[in-house]
C-alpha cells in the first residue's frame, strides 16, 4: 500500500508568500480565501490523499509553518 | 550536529542584525562589516568552540571587505555564511556591491550600469584566490533541491571547523522579494535564471577534496 | 616579589598590562607606539596569551570587542589617528558593555599631523568621537611608574564596569627610560574559567541561559532604560575613579594645570619660579574623565592671580578648567603644538608675563572697587 501523509499548515505563522504552492509537484496547495489574524491568505492543502511526502513545501517555507507526518496504516 | 551548547555566533548590521533572536546560541552583534574581526577576537579566547558569522552583501562585500579578506587570508578557524540577495534590504532597497547590471534599486532607478557603478563583486571567486580558506562554496536558496544542497554545504563547513580546518565560507544566493519588487515565486525564478547565471553555483575551494 | 628595573616606556606599558591580567593583544602598527605590538608578539605567547596583528585599526578594535564579549581581557594600543579610527568601536563597546583596556600614545594632529608628542587628543578621548551617549574613563599618567600602576589596574576597572578604560600617554613617555617597580602578576582567566567568572560573556557553554552581547535596542523605551543604566554606571565611575594631585596650592600666586609630560615640565617651572620669588602651585588631573573639578575649590583665591593651563594643544583642556575655576580667577594658556615642546624656561618667562599683567590688573580693579580701602598692603600683595 502506498505511503500516506498528513500536511499541517500553521495558519497564523503563514504570510501567504505562495512559495509552497509554486513548488508543490502535485499542485495540491492553494491559498485560503479567509485571511489569518495578520491579514494574509494562508496556504492550505486541497487534496491530502495525493500528497507524496516530498517535503518541498516545508523546505522552501521561510517561516517554518509546515509540518508533514507520515500516517500509519488506518490512521486518518 | 550537537553544536548547540558549544557555538558562538556573530550577527552583522543589516536585515540580519536581529539574527540572535532566531538562533538559540550565544551571540553578539558586530559593527557594520566587522563581524570577521569580532569572530577573530572570539576565536582567540575560545579556541575550542564553534564560531560563525552571518553577513549580508552590504555588510560583507562593501563596508566589510577588508575584514573578510584578511580573516580568510589568515585562515581563521570560523565559518562565514554570506547571504547575497544583491540589495540593501534594511535601509530600503539601495544598490549593493552585488547588485546585477541592469537591476533596479532605489539608488539605480534605471538599473545599475557599468559606467556609473562598476561591476558586481564575485566574492567566492575572489576569496578562492587566497591560500587561507579551506572550503568555499556558493549555493542558492531557489528551490527545494538547492535548499537541501545548501544545508549540506552548511553542515560541511561546520564539519571542517570541527575537524580543525581553517576558514570556511558558504555564500547563499537569496531573494529579497520586497526590494526586488517581485512576488516570492517570481523572485525565486529570477534567482534561478538571472542571478545564478552571474554567480555560478559550485565549490570554489575544498582542501579536503584536494587532499583525497 | 616586586622588582625595580630600568625600562623604556612602551615596553613598561606592555609589561604592566600583562601583569594586570591581559592575555590578548590586537593592534596595528603606528608611530610612536610600535614597540608595544612588537613586545606583545614576543611576550604574550610565552605567557599563555595571544597576539594578533590586525588589518587596520577598525579590525583591531573589533577584534578586541569580540575578545571582550567572549570574556577575554583584551588590550589595544595605538596613537591619535589610529584612535580616531577606533571611535566607532568604542561606541559599540560602551553600548554593548564590553570591557577592554586601551592605550593612546598620542601624537600631533589634525590629520596625519606629526609623529612628535602632542596632547591634542584631549577632546577626542574625553568627549569621544563615537555616536551616542557614552563615557570612557581616561587616565593620563605623568611618569612611567604611574603609567605602569594605572595600566596594571586598568583591566580590573574595565571588568568591574564592563566598559573600556583608556590610558593616555604621549610619544615622549613612550620613548623615555625610567626605573620602575613592576607589580606582581595577577591571575588571568582561562577560557574554562570564563563561563563562571563572566556569565554574561558569549562563551558558547551550556550554562543555562544563553548570552547575547548587543547594543541594538529598537524599542525607544528599552534603549532609554539602557542609556539610563549606562549613566548610573558612569555616575559610579565619577565617584570612584576621579584622580588628581595638587601641589603648593596654599598661598600660590599662580596655579598651573597640566597632565602627562606637561605636568613634569610645569613642576620644573614651579621650582624655577619659586627661586625667583613667585610662588606657583599645580593641579595635575590624573583622570581626565572623570575630571577633578572639585580640586579647583582648593585654589587659594586670596593669593592666586591666574590659573595657567600648560598644554601641547591649542587649549583643549581650558573648557574643563573653566568649569572648575567658575570665573573666580582668570584662566590663561601656555601652549606649543605641532610636536614642539616648550622649555621650562619658556614656561617660566610666559608665566611671569601673565603674572605681572594680572597682578597689575587685580590691583587696578581693587582700587576701583574699594577706593577707601586702598592701602599700601594691597600694593604689596599685588606686587
Amino acid at each position: 500500500m502506498a505511503k500516506r501523509f498528513k500536511v499541517i499548515f500553521d495558519r497564523e505563522r503563514c504570510k501567504g508568500c505562495e512559495l509552497c504552492r509554486s513548488f508543490c509537484p502535485k499542485q495540491i496547495i492553494a491559498m485560503d480565501t479567509q485571511v489569518n489574524a495578520k491579514g494574509y491568505c494562508p496556504a492550505m492543502i486541497t487534496d491530502q490523499e495525493s500528497c507524496i511526502g516530498c517535503q518541498s513545501c516545508a523546505t522552501v517555507c521561510p517561516d517554518c509553518a509546515i509540518e508533514i507526518y507520515q500516517l500509519e496504516e488506518g490512521e486518518a | 550536529m550537537g553544536l548547540l551548547g558549544k557555538t558562538i555566533g556573530v550577527a552583522p548590521i543589516g536585515c540580519s542584525v536581529v539574527a540572535h533572536q532566531f538562533m538559540n546560541v550565544d551571540m553578539c552583534e558586530a559593527a557594520h562589516g566587522r563581524a570577521p574581526a569580532v569572530a577573530s577576537g572570539i576565536r582567540r579566547v575560545h579556541p575550542e568552540r564553534v564560531v560563525f558569522t552571518y553577513q549580508g552583501d552590504g555588510d560583507l562585500a562593501s563596508i566589510g571587505m577588508g575584514e573578510i579578506v584578511h580573516a580568510a587570508a589568515r585562515g581563521e578557524k570560523f565559518t562565514t555564511f554570506f547571504i547575497n540577495n544583491g540589495i540593501y534590504g534594511m535601509t530600503g532597497g539601495q544598490m549593493a556591491p552585488t547588485t546585477l547590471i541592469g537591476q533596479r534599486s532605489t539608488t539605480s532607478v534605471d538599473g545599475r550600469t557599468r559606467e556609473q557603478a562598476g561591476m558586481p563583486l564575485k566574492i567566492c571567486e575572489l576569496l578562492a584566490t587566497l591560500d587561507g580558506p579551506d572550503y568555499i562554496e556558493r549555493v542558492s536558496l531557489d528551490s527545494p533541491a538547492h535548499i537541501r544542497a545548501a544545508k549540506k554545504a552548511v553542515r560541511k563547513a561546520f564539519e571542517y571547523q570541527l575537524a580543525g580546518k581553517g576558514f570556511t565560507f558558504v555564500e547563499l544566493l537569496s531573494t529579497c522579494p520586497t526590494n526586488w519588487g517581485l512576488t516570492p515565486p517570481e523572485a525565486m525564478k529570477r534567482m534561478r535564471e538571472e542571478v545564478a547565471a552571474y554567480y555560478p553555483l559550485g565549490v570554489y575551494k575544498d582542501t579536503g577534496k584536494e587532499a583525497e | 616579589m616586586s622588582e625595580k628595573v630600568l625600562m623604556k616606556g612602551n615596553e613598561a606599558f606592555a609589561e604592566a598590562v600583562i601583569r594586570g591580567g591581559v592575555r590578548f593583544y590586537f593592534g596595528y602598527p603606528i608611530t610612536p607606539q610600535s614597540e608595544i605590538p612588537e613586545f606583545m608578539s614576543r611576550e604574550l605567547p610565552k605567557r599563555g596569551g595571544k597576539f594578533l596583528q590586525a588589518e587596520s585599526e577598525l579590525g583591531a578594535i573589533n577584534m578586541a570587542y569580540g575578545c571582550g564579549a567572549a570574556g577575554g581581557n583584551g588590550f589595544i594600543s595605538s596613537s591619535s589617528p589610529g584612535i580616531a579610527l577606533m571611535q566607532e568601536g568604542m561606541s559599540f563597546l560602551c553600548g554593548a558593555e564590553v570591557p577592554v583596556t586601551l592605550l593612546n600614545v598620542s601624537r600631533g594632529g589634525p590629520g596625519i599631523g606629526s609623529i612628535q608628542p602632542g596632547q591634542a587628543d584631549y577632546n577626542q578621548v574625553t568627549r569621544g568621537g563615537g555616536n551616542g551617549d557614552y563615557r570612557i574613563p581616561v587616565f593620563a599618567p605623568a611618569s612611567i611608574q604611574e603609567a605602569v600602576d594605572i595600566l596594571y589596574e586598568a583591566p580590573g576597572i574595565a571588568d568591574k564596569y564592563r566598559n573600556p578604560v583608556m590610558v593616555l600617554a604621549d610619544g615622549l613617555m613612550g620613548q623615555m627610560m625610567e626605573p620602575v617597580v613592576l607589580p606582581e602578576p595577577r591571575h588571568a582567566f582561562t577560557s574554562e574559567e570564563i563561563p563562571a567568572a563572566k556569565p554574561w560573556a558569549i562563551s558558547g557553554s551550556e550554562k543555562g541561559e544563553r548570552s547575547v552581547v548587543k547594543s541594538l535596542r529598537l524599542q525607544p523605551e528599552v534603549l532609554e532604560a539602557h542609556v539610563e543604566h549606562l549613566y548610573e554606571k558612569y555616575a559610579e565611575m565619577e565617584k570612584e575613579l576621579e584622580r588628581v594631585e595638587c601641589e603648593n596650592l596654599e598661598g600660590a600666586e599662580v596655579v598651573f594645570v597640566a597632565f602627562g609630560t606637561m605636568a613634569r615640565l610645569a613642576r620644573e617651572a614651579m621650582e624655577m619660579l619659586e627661586a625667583q620669588g613667585i610662588k606657583a602651585g599645580m593641579i595635575r588631573p590624573i583622570s581626565l574623565w572623570p575630571y577633578p573639578y572639585k580640586a579647583f575649590d582648593g585654589i587659594d583665591f586670596n593669593t592666586t592671580k591666574a590659573v595657567i593651563s600648560v598644554e601641547l594643544s591649542m587649549g583643549q583642556m581650558l573648557q574643563d578648567i573653566n568649569l572648575g575655576v567658575k570665573g573666580r580667577v582668570p584662566v590663561r594658556l601656555i601652549h606649543r603644538v605641532g610636536g614642539m615642546l616648550p622649555t621650562s624656561l619658556e614656561v617660566v618667562e610666559k608665566t611671569k608675563k601673565i603674572y605681572k599683567r594680572h597682578a597689575a590688573r587685580q590691583h587696578q580693579l581693587l582700587s576701583r572697587l574699594h577706593p577707601r580701602r586702598r592701602t599700601p598692603h594691597h600694593h604689596g600683595d599685588a606686587g
